[in-house]
């Protein structure tokens, strides 16, 4: 189905600068309100859009979070060049980790992301390639 | 119920934003994970942590929380309080422990 894209926008994010953490997410969450998407569509888009910076933040070296608003649906792209995920399946397990003390310290790298991002998605898809990096495939229906 | 009737009540210190005490506080989440408080802890909540770095005030920003207590005399850093000034989250701390916070924040929400 081709849907008419009212909106689309790249956001690049710089992996290890925990000071800009966030600033990604609350952009994507103010255009969503701009654009009328309130309540639990909202919601879900807030957490995934989250999880899937903080993922880059946290163990890429760099990446970017494509927003593209169509009025059936959210797509959000999270891709990163970084080391990769070696095993998928094991990642997606409530938490299973590879954070560092550091990042565990500061609250982040419980490995909830993964499973936060998938249970707020109705459509997403996972990929990557070792030594390369991380590709997240995110729909949210519009309601 | 405010925010202003939990530091007079709970005697917390208010380390920030002392004008948005007016902010009606629709419930709490008390968490350390990040990724649970981003899932699970609603608009309007209180939010009881013993995080103190900066990034604590975008989830608060994200989640559209009404404040933080910073719990077990936790020290807020300095980015910290410019982050949740510039936005506007009111930073309150405590020498309590979570639980106890938590379950007096309870109490006064529900009465």
């Amino acid at each position: 189905m081709v849907h008419t894209i009212r909106y689309k926008n790249s956001f690049p994010i710089e992996g290890g600068n925990f000071d800009e953490a966030g600033v990604v997410s609350l952009r994507v969450k103010s255009i969503l309100k701009d654009m009328g998407f309130l309540g639990e569509t909202q919601r879900r888009v807030a957490i995934v859009a989250y999880e899937s910076e903080l993922n880059i933040i946290s163990y890429a070296r760099s990446g970017h979070i494509t927003l593209r608003i169509s009025p059936q649906e959210i797509r959000i792209d999270a891709e990163d060049e970084g080391p990769g995920i070696d095993d998928i399946e094991l990642a997606m397990k409530d938490g299973y980790s590879t954070a560092t003390d550091r990042i565990r310290e500061m609250g982040f790298g419980a490995g909830m992301g993964l499973s936060n991002i998938k249970r707020c998605s109705d459509t997403f898809e996972i990929t990557s390639e070792s030594n390369k990096g991380v590709h997240l495939r995110i729909l949210i229906d519009a309601n | 119920m405010t925010l202003m009737t939990l530091v007079e009540q709970l005697n917390l210190t208010v380390r920030c934003c002392q004008e948005n005490l007016g902010r009606s506080v629709t419930g709490g989440y008390i968490g350390d994970l990040l990724s649970d408080v981003i899932a699970n802890s609603s608009r309007g909540n209180v939010w009881i942590t013993r995080q103190s770095h900066s990034n604590i005030v975008a989830v608060a920003e994200l989640k559209e929380h009404a404040g933080i207590i910073l719990v077990l005399a936790r020290e807020p850093e300095k980015e910290t309080l410019e982050k949740a000034e510039k936005v506007g989250i009111p930073i309150l701390s405590t020498p309590l422990h979570g639980f106890e916070v938590a379950g007096r924040v309870y109490e006064l929400i529900r009465n």
